[in-house]
Protein backbone atom coordinates (compact mmCIF):
# COMPACT_ATOMS: atom_id res chain seq x y z
CA UNK A 1 0.00 0.00 0.00
CA UNK A 2 1.27 3.43 -0.88
CA UNK A 3 -0.78 6.59 -0.48
CA UNK A 4 0.75 9.75 -1.89
CA UNK A 5 -0.33 13.35 -1.77
CA UNK A 6 1.47 15.12 -4.58
CA UNK A 7 1.61 18.92 -4.40
CA UNK A 8 -1.97 19.12 -3.16
CA UNK A 9 -3.63 22.44 -2.42
CA UNK A 10 -7.13 23.37 -1.45
CA UNK A 11 -8.59 26.79 -1.93
CA UNK A 12 -12.12 28.03 -1.31
CA UNK A 13 -11.81 30.55 -4.13
CA UNK A 14 -9.30 29.06 -6.59
CA UNK A 15 -10.28 31.46 -9.37
CA UNK A 16 -9.81 34.65 -7.37
CA UNK A 17 -6.79 36.85 -8.13
CA UNK A 18 -5.40 36.04 -4.66
CA UNK A 19 -6.86 32.68 -3.59
CA UNK A 20 -7.08 31.82 0.11
CA UNK A 21 -5.60 28.40 0.80
CA UNK A 22 -6.68 25.92 3.48
CA UNK A 23 -3.91 23.59 2.31
CA UNK A 24 -1.03 24.68 0.14
CA UNK A 25 1.37 22.55 -1.86
CA UNK A 26 1.63 19.56 0.47
CA UNK A 27 3.45 16.40 -0.62
CA UNK A 28 3.78 13.28 1.51
CA UNK A 29 3.68 9.48 1.23
CA UNK A 30 2.33 6.87 3.62
CA UNK A 31 3.29 3.19 3.26
CA UNK A 32 2.16 -0.07 4.87
CA UNK A 33 3.46 -0.39 8.41
CA UNK A 34 3.91 3.37 8.90
CA UNK A 35 2.65 4.84 12.17
CA UNK A 36 2.46 8.58 11.61
CA UNK A 37 0.86 11.40 13.54
CA UNK A 38 -0.47 14.59 12.02
CA UNK A 39 -0.26 17.59 14.34
CA UNK A 40 -1.06 21.25 13.89
CA UNK A 41 -2.92 24.15 15.49
CA UNK A 42 -6.69 24.55 15.02
CA UNK A 43 -7.31 25.62 11.45
CA UNK A 44 -3.93 24.44 10.16
CA UNK A 45 -5.52 22.22 7.51
CA UNK A 46 -5.30 18.78 9.21
CA UNK A 47 -8.92 17.83 8.58
CA UNK A 48 -8.78 19.00 4.97
CA UNK A 49 -5.66 16.92 4.42
CA UNK A 50 -7.13 13.69 5.79
CA UNK A 51 -10.25 14.13 3.69
CA UNK A 52 -8.05 14.08 0.58
CA UNK A 53 -6.63 10.75 1.66
CA UNK A 54 -9.81 8.78 1.11
CA UNK A 55 -11.26 10.93 -1.63
CA UNK A 56 -13.92 12.73 0.42
CA UNK A 57 -12.53 16.02 -0.79
CA UNK A 58 -10.82 16.76 -4.09
CA UNK A 59 -7.82 19.08 -3.96
CA UNK A 60 -8.11 22.17 -6.13
CA UNK A 61 -4.53 21.51 -7.28
CA UNK A 62 -2.28 18.45 -7.19
CA UNK A 63 -2.95 14.72 -7.13
CA UNK A 64 -3.79 11.96 -4.66
CA UNK A 65 -2.27 8.64 -5.69
CA UNK A 66 -3.20 5.24 -4.26
CA UNK A 67 -0.67 2.61 -5.33
CA UNK A 68 0.38 4.96 -8.10
CA UNK A 69 -3.11 5.60 -9.48
CA UNK A 70 -4.79 9.00 -9.40
CA UNK A 71 -7.94 8.53 -7.30
CA UNK A 72 -9.69 11.49 -8.93
CA UNK A 73 -9.36 10.11 -12.44
CA UNK A 74 -12.72 9.29 -14.03
CA UNK A 75 -13.91 5.73 -13.31
CA UNK A 76 -11.53 5.28 -10.37
CA UNK A 77 -13.47 3.11 -7.87
CA UNK A 78 -13.69 5.57 -4.95
CA UNK A 79 -16.01 3.25 -3.06
CA UNK A 80 -13.34 0.55 -2.95
CA UNK A 81 -10.73 3.12 -1.99
CA UNK A 82 -12.81 4.17 1.01
CA UNK A 83 -12.78 0.59 2.25
CA UNK A 84 -9.01 0.44 1.88
CA UNK A 85 -8.43 3.83 3.46
CA UNK A 86 -10.64 3.91 6.54
CA UNK A 87 -11.38 7.23 8.18
CA UNK A 88 -12.48 7.43 11.81
CA UNK A 89 -13.89 10.88 12.52
CA UNK A 90 -13.77 12.83 15.76
CA UNK A 91 -16.27 11.56 18.32
CA UNK A 92 -17.10 8.53 16.12
CA UNK A 93 -19.39 7.20 18.82
CA UNK A 94 -21.95 9.79 17.70
CA UNK A 95 -22.26 7.80 14.49
CA UNK A 96 -23.27 4.52 16.13
CA UNK A 97 -26.88 3.79 15.37
CA UNK A 98 -27.67 0.05 15.31
CA UNK A 99 -29.47 -1.93 18.01
CA UNK A 100 -26.52 -4.13 18.83
CA UNK A 101 -22.76 -3.81 18.74
CA UNK A 102 -22.43 -6.67 16.25
CA UNK A 103 -24.98 -5.16 13.84
CA UNK A 104 -23.28 -1.80 14.03
CA UNK A 105 -19.90 -3.26 13.14
CA UNK A 106 -21.48 -5.29 10.30
CA UNK A 107 -22.76 -2.13 8.64
CA UNK A 108 -19.62 -1.51 6.56
CA UNK A 109 -19.16 -5.13 5.36
CA UNK A 110 -22.90 -5.26 4.60
CA UNK A 111 -22.55 -2.27 2.27
CA UNK A 112 -19.67 -4.05 0.59
CA UNK A 113 -22.22 -6.71 -0.42
CA UNK A 114 -20.74 -9.52 1.65
CA UNK A 115 -22.81 -12.49 2.82
CA UNK A 116 -24.19 -12.44 6.34
CA UNK A 117 -21.67 -15.06 7.50
CA UNK A 118 -18.79 -13.07 6.07
CA UNK A 119 -20.08 -9.84 7.61
CA UNK A 120 -20.28 -11.41 11.04
CA UNK A 121 -16.95 -13.13 10.72
CA UNK A 122 -15.31 -9.81 9.88
CA UNK A 123 -17.19 -8.02 12.65
CA UNK A 124 -16.10 -10.61 15.22
CA UNK A 125 -12.51 -10.40 14.05
CA UNK A 126 -12.63 -6.59 14.28
CA UNK A 127 -14.04 -6.82 17.82
CA UNK A 128 -11.14 -9.04 18.78
CA UNK A 129 -8.66 -6.55 17.29
CA UNK A 130 -9.99 -3.67 19.37
CA UNK A 131 -10.28 -5.78 22.50
CA UNK A 132 -14.06 -6.05 22.82
CA UNK A 133 -15.11 -9.37 24.40
CA UNK A 134 -17.74 -11.59 22.70
CA UNK A 135 -20.21 -10.73 25.45
CA UNK A 136 -20.53 -7.28 23.89
CA UNK A 137 -22.04 -8.58 20.62
CA UNK A 138 -25.67 -8.28 21.70
CA UNK A 139 -25.35 -5.18 23.85
CA UNK A 140 -26.78 -1.90 22.69
CA UNK A 141 -23.92 0.43 21.70
CA UNK A 142 -25.59 3.13 23.75
CA UNK A 143 -25.15 1.41 27.09
CA UNK A 144 -21.35 1.31 26.74
CA UNK A 145 -18.78 3.68 28.23
CA UNK A 146 -17.16 6.43 26.12
CA UNK A 147 -14.02 4.39 25.49
CA UNK A 148 -15.98 1.24 24.61
CA UNK A 149 -18.21 3.12 22.17
CA UNK A 150 -15.16 4.47 20.46
CA UNK A 151 -13.79 0.93 20.13
CA UNK A 152 -17.04 -0.14 18.47
CA UNK A 153 -16.73 2.73 16.01
CA UNK A 154 -13.13 1.83 15.19
CA UNK A 155 -14.08 -1.84 14.82
CA UNK A 156 -16.74 -0.74 12.31
CA UNK A 157 -14.01 0.70 10.11
CA UNK A 158 -11.64 -2.24 10.69
CA UNK A 159 -14.33 -4.69 9.58
CA UNK A 160 -13.85 -3.33 6.06
CA UNK A 161 -10.23 -4.55 6.28
CA UNK A 162 -8.57 -1.24 5.50
CA UNK A 163 -4.90 -1.09 4.53
CA UNK A 164 -4.65 2.39 5.96
CA UNK A 165 -6.45 3.73 9.01
CA UNK A 166 -6.81 7.46 9.61
CA UNK A 167 -8.05 8.56 13.02
CA UNK A 168 -9.04 12.15 13.79
CA UNK A 169 -8.32 12.80 17.48
CA UNK A 170 -9.37 9.34 18.65
CA UNK A 171 -8.62 10.11 22.31
CA UNK A 172 -10.38 13.49 22.74
CA UNK A 173 -12.46 13.43 25.91
CA UNK A 174 -11.16 10.06 27.14
CA UNK A 175 -9.58 9.53 30.55
CA UNK A 176 -5.83 8.74 30.68
CA UNK A 177 -6.32 4.97 30.85
CA UNK A 178 -8.83 5.15 27.98
CA UNK A 179 -6.31 7.10 25.92
CA UNK A 180 -3.65 4.45 26.49
CA UNK A 181 -6.10 1.64 25.69
CA UNK A 182 -7.10 3.10 22.34
CA UNK A 183 -3.59 4.11 21.28
CA UNK A 184 -2.15 0.77 22.40
CA UNK A 185 -4.78 -1.01 20.31
CA UNK A 186 -4.00 1.10 17.25
CA UNK A 187 -0.27 0.55 17.75
CA UNK A 188 -0.81 -3.22 17.85
CA UNK A 189 -2.88 -3.07 14.64
CA UNK A 190 0.01 -1.37 12.94
CA UNK A 191 2.63 -3.78 14.35
CA UNK A 192 0.71 -7.02 13.91
CA UNK A 193 -1.49 -6.41 10.89
CA UNK A 194 0.79 -4.00 9.05
CA UNK A 195 -1.99 -1.45 8.72
CA UNK A 196 -0.65 2.04 8.02
CA UNK A 197 -1.90 4.49 10.64
CA UNK A 198 -2.27 8.25 10.51
CA UNK A 199 -3.25 9.73 13.83
CA UNK A 200 -4.45 13.32 14.18
CA UNK A 201 -3.65 14.44 17.69
CA UNK A 202 -3.32 17.45 19.97
CA UNK A 203 -1.41 15.49 22.60
CA UNK A 204 2.33 15.82 22.15
CA UNK A 205 2.86 13.36 25.01
CA UNK A 206 0.85 10.70 23.16
CA UNK A 207 2.51 11.17 19.77
CA UNK A 208 5.95 11.04 21.43
CA UNK A 209 5.14 7.58 22.78
CA UNK A 210 3.26 6.07 19.84
CA UNK A 211 4.22 7.65 16.52
CA UNK A 212 7.30 6.92 14.43
CA UNK A 213 6.85 9.88 12.18
CA UNK A 214 5.28 13.31 12.54
CA UNK A 215 3.69 15.53 9.97
CA UNK A 216 3.45 19.08 11.30
CA UNK A 217 1.06 21.50 9.63
CA UNK A 218 1.37 25.26 9.84
CA UNK A 219 -1.29 27.47 8.25
CA UNK A 220 -2.02 24.95 5.52
CA UNK A 221 1.59 24.07 4.76
CA UNK A 222 3.60 21.03 5.76
CA UNK A 223 6.28 22.45 8.06
CA UNK A 224 8.01 19.20 9.11
CA UNK A 225 7.91 15.56 8.04
CA UNK A 226 10.35 13.78 10.32
CA UNK A 227 10.79 11.52 13.35
CA UNK A 228 9.27 12.81 16.62
CA UNK A 229 12.75 13.31 18.08
CA UNK A 230 13.84 15.49 15.18
CA UNK A 231 10.58 17.46 15.26
CA UNK A 232 10.66 18.12 19.01
CA UNK A 233 14.15 19.62 18.68
CA UNK A 234 12.23 22.52 17.14
CA UNK A 235 10.14 22.99 20.29
CA UNK A 236 10.48 26.76 20.17
CA UNK A 237 9.16 26.90 16.61
CA UNK A 238 6.35 24.53 17.60
CA UNK A 239 5.22 26.92 20.34
CA UNK A 240 5.03 29.75 17.85
CA UNK A 241 2.50 27.77 15.84
CA UNK A 242 0.20 26.78 18.69
CA UNK A 243 1.88 23.47 19.52
CA UNK A 244 4.44 22.37 22.08
CA UNK A 245 6.77 19.50 22.92
CA UNK A 246 5.99 16.87 25.58
CA UNK A 247 6.66 18.03 29.14
CA UNK A 248 9.60 15.58 29.24
CA UNK A 249 11.39 17.55 26.50
CA UNK A 250 11.16 20.69 28.63
CA UNK A 251 12.50 18.82 31.67
CA UNK A 252 15.46 17.57 29.60
CA UNK A 253 16.28 21.08 28.42
CA UNK A 254 15.97 22.54 31.95
CA UNK A 255 18.35 19.86 33.25
CA UNK A 256 20.85 20.51 30.48
CA UNK A 257 20.85 24.20 31.37
CA UNK A 258 21.98 23.24 34.88
CA UNK A 259 24.80 21.15 33.51
CA UNK A 260 23.18 17.70 33.59
CA UNK A 261 24.43 15.93 30.49
CA UNK A 262 21.10 14.24 29.58
CA UNK A 263 20.21 13.77 25.92
CA UNK A 264 18.04 16.57 24.56
CA UNK A 265 16.23 13.94 22.49
CA UNK A 266 14.59 12.23 25.46
CA UNK A 267 10.85 12.65 24.91
CA UNK A 268 9.17 9.94 27.00
CA UNK A 269 9.25 9.42 30.77
CA UNK A 270 11.05 6.08 30.31
CA UNK A 271 13.77 7.59 28.11
CA UNK A 272 14.49 10.54 30.37
CA UNK A 273 14.50 8.30 33.45
CA UNK A 274 17.30 6.22 31.88
CA UNK A 275 19.21 9.37 30.96
CA UNK A 276 19.00 10.82 34.47
CA UNK A 277 20.04 7.54 36.08
CA UNK A 278 22.99 7.35 33.69
CA UNK A 279 24.11 10.89 34.49
CA UNK A 280 23.76 10.31 38.23
CA UNK A 281 25.82 7.15 37.84
CA UNK A 282 23.09 4.85 39.25
CA UNK B 1 -17.76 30.96 53.46
CA UNK B 2 -18.79 27.97 51.39
CA UNK B 3 -20.30 28.84 48.04
CA UNK B 4 -21.21 25.22 47.33
CA UNK B 5 -22.48 22.81 49.99
CA UNK B 6 -23.24 19.26 48.96
CA UNK B 7 -24.64 16.94 51.63
CA UNK B 8 -25.10 13.19 51.11
CA UNK B 9 -25.96 13.74 47.47
CA UNK B 10 -27.35 10.74 45.63
CA UNK B 11 -28.19 10.69 41.94
CA UNK B 12 -29.95 7.71 40.43
CA UNK B 13 -31.33 7.12 37.01
CA UNK B 14 -33.37 4.23 35.74
CA UNK B 15 -32.64 2.05 32.74
CA UNK B 16 -35.38 0.60 30.60
CA UNK B 17 -35.51 -2.24 28.05
CA UNK B 18 -37.23 -2.00 24.62
CA UNK B 19 -40.67 -2.48 26.20
CA UNK B 20 -40.00 0.40 28.55
CA UNK B 21 -39.95 -1.93 31.53
CA UNK B 22 -37.62 -0.78 34.23
CA UNK B 23 -34.63 -3.13 34.35
CA UNK B 24 -32.06 -1.40 36.44
CA UNK B 25 -31.31 1.57 38.64
CA UNK B 26 -27.89 3.12 38.21
CA UNK B 27 -26.41 5.17 41.00
CA UNK B 28 -24.25 7.83 39.34
CA UNK B 29 -23.53 9.68 42.58
CA UNK B 30 -23.34 7.72 45.78
CA UNK B 31 -23.51 9.75 49.00
CA UNK B 32 -21.27 12.65 48.04
CA UNK B 33 -20.56 15.27 50.70
CA UNK B 34 -18.42 18.22 49.69
CA UNK B 35 -18.00 21.91 50.52
CA UNK B 36 -16.30 24.35 48.23
CA UNK B 37 -15.04 27.59 49.66
CA UNK B 38 -15.84 30.85 47.91
CA UNK B 39 -12.93 32.09 45.83
CA UNK B 40 -11.15 28.74 45.60
CA UNK B 41 -9.93 26.90 42.50
CA UNK B 42 -10.95 23.26 42.59
CA UNK B 43 -10.11 20.63 39.98
CA UNK B 44 -12.15 17.44 39.71
CA UNK B 45 -10.48 14.37 38.17
CA UNK B 46 -11.96 10.96 37.48
CA UNK B 47 -12.31 8.43 34.68
CA UNK B 48 -15.12 8.51 32.10
CA UNK B 49 -18.31 7.57 33.93
CA UNK B 50 -16.99 8.33 37.42
CA UNK B 51 -19.69 10.95 38.07
CA UNK B 52 -17.76 14.21 37.58
CA UNK B 53 -20.10 15.82 35.07
CA UNK B 54 -23.18 14.63 36.95
CA UNK B 55 -21.82 16.33 40.06
CA UNK B 56 -21.17 19.60 38.21
CA UNK B 57 -24.68 19.58 36.75
CA UNK B 58 -26.12 19.32 40.27
CA UNK B 59 -24.30 22.47 41.33
CA UNK B 60 -26.24 24.70 38.95
CA UNK B 61 -29.43 22.67 39.14
CA UNK B 62 -29.32 21.19 35.65
CA UNK B 63 -29.93 17.99 37.60
CA UNK B 64 -31.79 17.67 40.88
CA UNK B 65 -30.93 15.27 43.71
CA UNK B 66 -32.51 11.83 44.10
CA UNK B 67 -31.38 12.08 47.70
CA UNK B 68 -29.42 14.58 49.78
CA UNK B 69 -29.07 18.32 49.36
CA UNK B 70 -27.18 20.78 47.16
CA UNK B 71 -26.85 24.38 48.27
CA UNK B 72 -25.51 27.03 45.91
CA UNK B 73 -24.86 30.35 47.67
CA UNK B 74 -27.04 29.04 50.49
CA UNK B 75 -30.02 28.26 48.20
CA UNK B 76 -31.33 24.69 48.09
CA UNK B 77 -31.54 23.63 44.41
CA UNK B 78 -34.59 21.46 45.14
CA UNK B 79 -36.55 24.06 47.07
CA UNK B 80 -35.67 27.26 45.26
CA UNK B 81 -38.45 29.18 43.55
CA UNK B 82 -35.97 31.30 41.61
CA UNK B 83 -34.19 28.71 39.49
CA UNK B 84 -32.97 31.24 36.92
CA UNK B 85 -31.62 33.55 39.59
CA UNK B 86 -29.87 30.61 41.21
CA UNK B 87 -28.28 29.45 37.95
CA UNK B 88 -26.96 32.95 37.35
CA UNK B 89 -24.55 32.32 40.23
CA UNK B 90 -22.86 29.39 38.54
CA UNK B 91 -22.08 29.59 34.84
CA UNK B 92 -21.15 26.46 32.97
CA UNK B 93 -18.63 26.00 30.12
CA UNK B 94 -18.70 22.75 28.15
CA UNK B 95 -16.28 20.72 26.05
CA UNK B 96 -17.14 21.71 22.51
CA UNK B 97 -16.81 25.44 21.84
CA UNK B 98 -18.83 25.16 18.62
CA UNK B 99 -21.92 23.98 20.50
CA UNK B 100 -21.91 27.02 22.76
CA UNK B 101 -21.70 29.83 20.29
CA UNK B 102 -24.98 31.04 18.89
CA UNK B 103 -24.52 34.53 17.46
CA UNK B 104 -22.81 35.76 14.29
CA UNK B 105 -20.77 38.45 16.00
CA UNK B 106 -18.66 38.03 19.12
CA UNK B 107 -20.28 40.86 21.12
CA UNK B 108 -23.79 39.57 20.41
CA UNK B 109 -22.79 36.15 21.62
CA UNK B 110 -21.42 37.53 24.87
CA UNK B 111 -24.55 39.68 25.34
CA UNK B 112 -26.94 36.75 24.92
CA UNK B 113 -26.95 35.63 28.57
CA UNK B 114 -27.30 39.00 30.31
CA UNK B 115 -29.85 40.13 27.72
CA UNK B 116 -32.03 37.19 28.69
CA UNK B 117 -31.68 38.20 32.31
CA UNK B 118 -33.19 41.58 31.35
CA UNK B 119 -30.08 43.71 31.85
CA UNK B 120 -30.76 47.26 30.46
CA UNK B 121 -28.92 48.19 27.22
CA UNK B 122 -26.48 50.74 28.67
CA UNK B 123 -25.42 48.33 31.40
CA UNK B 124 -25.29 45.47 28.88
CA UNK B 125 -22.78 47.35 26.72
CA UNK B 126 -20.54 47.89 29.71
CA UNK B 127 -20.75 44.28 30.80
CA UNK B 128 -19.90 42.93 27.35
CA UNK B 129 -16.95 45.25 26.96
CA UNK B 130 -15.69 44.44 30.41
CA UNK B 131 -16.11 40.66 29.98
CA UNK B 132 -14.24 40.64 26.66
CA UNK B 133 -11.50 42.74 28.23
CA UNK B 134 -11.06 40.25 31.05
CA UNK B 135 -10.61 37.23 28.75
CA UNK B 136 -8.26 39.17 26.47
CA UNK B 137 -10.65 39.16 23.51
CA UNK B 138 -11.64 42.85 23.33
CA UNK B 139 -9.96 43.24 19.93
CA UNK B 140 -12.30 40.60 18.46
CA UNK B 141 -15.52 42.26 19.60
CA UNK B 142 -16.93 42.84 16.11
CA UNK B 143 -15.52 39.64 14.56
CA UNK B 144 -17.38 36.54 13.50
CA UNK B 145 -16.87 33.72 16.05
CA UNK B 146 -16.41 31.05 13.40
CA UNK B 147 -13.09 32.52 12.30
CA UNK B 148 -11.62 32.15 15.79
CA UNK B 149 -9.40 29.34 17.09
CA UNK B 150 -10.76 26.81 19.61
CA UNK B 151 -9.04 28.53 22.53
CA UNK B 152 -10.45 31.90 21.49
CA UNK B 153 -13.96 30.43 21.16
CA UNK B 154 -13.75 28.99 24.67
CA UNK B 155 -12.67 32.39 25.96
CA UNK B 156 -15.74 33.91 24.28
CA UNK B 157 -17.87 31.30 26.03
CA UNK B 158 -16.24 32.28 29.33
CA UNK B 159 -16.88 35.98 28.57
CA UNK B 160 -20.54 35.10 28.04
CA UNK B 161 -20.58 33.65 31.56
CA UNK B 162 -18.76 36.66 33.03
CA UNK B 163 -21.29 39.06 31.55
CA UNK B 164 -23.88 37.41 33.81
CA UNK B 165 -21.64 38.17 36.82
CA UNK B 166 -21.50 34.66 38.26
CA UNK B 167 -19.85 33.92 41.59
CA UNK B 168 -18.72 30.56 40.33
CA UNK B 169 -17.76 29.07 36.95
CA UNK B 170 -18.09 25.32 36.37
CA UNK B 171 -16.03 23.97 33.48
CA UNK B 172 -16.59 20.50 32.10
CA UNK B 173 -13.47 19.53 30.13
CA UNK B 174 -13.18 22.95 28.47
CA UNK B 175 -9.84 22.07 26.86
CA UNK B 176 -10.51 18.56 25.53
CA UNK B 177 -10.77 19.73 21.93
CA UNK B 178 -8.05 22.39 21.92
CA UNK B 179 -4.46 22.47 20.71
CA UNK B 180 -1.71 22.94 23.34
CA UNK B 181 -1.59 26.73 23.09
CA UNK B 182 -5.40 27.00 23.13
CA UNK B 183 -5.39 24.86 26.26
CA UNK B 184 -2.90 27.13 27.98
CA UNK B 185 -4.86 30.28 27.00
CA UNK B 186 -8.04 28.95 28.57
CA UNK B 187 -6.41 27.71 31.78
CA UNK B 188 -4.45 30.94 32.26
CA UNK B 189 -7.62 32.97 31.71
CA UNK B 190 -9.55 31.13 34.42
CA UNK B 191 -6.66 31.35 36.85
CA UNK B 192 -6.56 35.10 36.35
CA UNK B 193 -10.32 35.42 36.95
CA UNK B 194 -9.91 33.38 40.10
CA UNK B 195 -6.94 35.41 41.43
CA UNK B 196 -8.02 38.88 40.45
CA UNK B 197 -11.76 38.73 40.94
CA UNK B 198 -12.19 35.91 43.40
CA UNK B 199 -14.51 33.93 41.13
CA UNK B 200 -14.75 30.34 42.34
CA UNK B 201 -13.62 27.89 39.66
CA UNK B 202 -14.57 24.21 39.44
CA UNK B 203 -12.59 22.64 36.61
CA UNK B 204 -13.21 19.11 35.35
CA UNK B 205 -10.36 17.81 33.24
CA UNK B 206 -8.50 14.76 31.95
CA UNK B 207 -5.26 16.71 31.62
CA UNK B 208 -3.34 16.26 34.86
CA UNK B 209 -1.06 19.25 34.21
CA UNK B 210 -4.10 21.50 34.43
CA UNK B 211 -4.69 20.43 38.02
CA UNK B 212 -1.22 21.38 39.26
CA UNK B 213 -2.00 25.03 40.04
CA UNK B 214 -5.38 24.40 41.67
CA UNK B 215 -5.94 25.01 45.41
CA UNK B 216 -7.54 21.63 45.71
CA UNK B 217 -7.86 18.43 43.69
CA UNK B 218 -10.77 16.02 44.07
CA UNK B 219 -10.75 12.55 42.52
CA UNK B 220 -13.98 10.66 41.83
CA UNK B 221 -14.45 6.96 41.20
CA UNK B 222 -17.71 5.03 40.99
CA UNK B 223 -19.83 8.03 41.99
CA UNK B 224 -17.86 8.65 45.19
CA UNK B 225 -15.13 11.06 46.23
CA UNK B 226 -12.02 8.94 46.69
CA UNK B 227 -9.33 11.61 47.15
CA UNK B 228 -9.41 15.21 48.24
CA UNK B 229 -6.35 17.33 48.94
CA UNK B 230 -3.79 19.75 47.57
CA UNK B 231 -2.31 18.86 44.17
CA UNK B 232 0.86 17.77 45.97
CA UNK B 233 -1.00 15.43 48.31
CA UNK B 234 -3.12 13.90 45.57
CA UNK B 235 -0.35 13.49 42.98
CA UNK B 236 1.86 11.80 45.57
CA UNK B 237 -0.50 8.82 45.38
CA UNK B 238 0.60 7.63 41.94
CA UNK B 239 -0.44 4.00 42.30
CA UNK B 240 -3.89 4.74 43.70
CA UNK B 241 -4.50 7.20 40.89
CA UNK B 242 -3.58 4.57 38.32
CA UNK B 243 -6.13 2.23 39.89
CA UNK B 244 -8.75 4.92 39.24
CA UNK B 245 -7.67 5.02 35.53
CA UNK B 246 -5.94 8.35 36.17
CA UNK B 247 -2.34 9.38 35.87
CA UNK B 248 -0.10 12.21 37.12
CA UNK B 249 1.74 14.99 35.25
CA UNK B 250 4.83 13.71 33.42
CA UNK B 251 7.21 15.55 35.75
CA UNK B 252 5.55 13.88 38.77
CA UNK B 253 5.63 10.46 37.11
CA UNK B 254 9.30 10.84 36.21
CA UNK B 255 10.17 11.87 39.78
CA UNK B 256 8.24 8.92 41.17
CA UNK B 257 9.99 6.51 38.78
CA UNK B 258 13.41 7.92 39.75
CA UNK B 259 12.56 7.59 43.43
CA UNK B 260 11.70 3.93 42.87
CA UNK B 261 15.20 3.49 41.44
CA UNK B 262 16.69 4.85 44.66
CA UNK B 263 17.14 8.53 43.79
CA UNK B 264 16.49 10.57 46.93
CA UNK B 265 13.52 12.74 45.90
CA UNK B 266 10.47 13.98 47.85
CA UNK B 267 6.94 12.81 46.92
CA UNK B 268 4.58 14.85 44.79
CA UNK B 269 6.96 16.97 42.73
CA UNK B 270 4.72 19.12 40.53
CA UNK B 271 6.91 21.44 38.49
CA UNK B 272 9.99 21.19 36.30
CA UNK B 273 11.74 23.77 38.53
CA UNK B 274 11.20 21.61 41.64
CA UNK B 275 12.58 18.49 39.97
CA UNK B 276 15.66 20.28 38.63
CA UNK B 277 16.34 21.78 42.07
CA UNK B 278 15.96 18.43 43.82
CA UNK B 279 18.23 16.70 41.32
CA UNK B 280 20.86 19.37 41.90
CA UNK B 281 20.72 18.54 45.62
CA UNK B 282 21.13 14.86 44.79
CA UNK B 283 24.11 15.64 42.58
CA UNK B 284 25.77 17.77 45.28
CA UNK B 285 25.33 15.14 47.97
CA UNK B 286 26.62 12.34 45.74
CA UNK B 287 29.79 14.36 45.06
CA UNK B 288 30.53 14.34 48.81
CA UNK B 289 29.63 10.73 49.44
Amino acid sequence: MELTLKNVSYSYNPDAPEPVYAVRDVSLTIRSGDFAALIGHTGSGKSTLIQFMNGLLKPTEGQVLFNGEDIFEKKYPLKTLRQKVGLVFQYPEHQLFEETVLKDICFGPKNMGLSKEEQEERARHAMKLVGLAESYEDKSPFELSGGEKRRVAIAGVLAMKPECLILDEPTAGLDPAGRDDILGTVRALSDEEGIAVVLVSHSMEDVAVYAERLFVMKKGELLYDDTPKAVFRHYKELEQIGLSAPQVTYIAHALREKGFDVSEDAMTVAELKQEILRVLGK
Amino acid sequence: MNIIEILHLIHEFKEYDENETEIDTVRALDDVTLSIEEGSFVTILGHNGSGKSTLAKHVNALLLPTGGTVLLCGEDTLKTKELWQLRKNAGMVFQNPDNQIIAGIVEEDVAFGPENLGVPTAELEKRVENALERVGMAAFRMNSPNRLSGGQKQRIAIAGMLAMKPKCILMDEPTAMLDPVGRREVIETVHELNRQEGITIVLITHYMEEAVDADRVIVMDGGKLVMDGTPREVFSRVEELRECRMTVPQVTELSWELKKEGVDLPDGILTIGELVEELEKVRRSSVWN
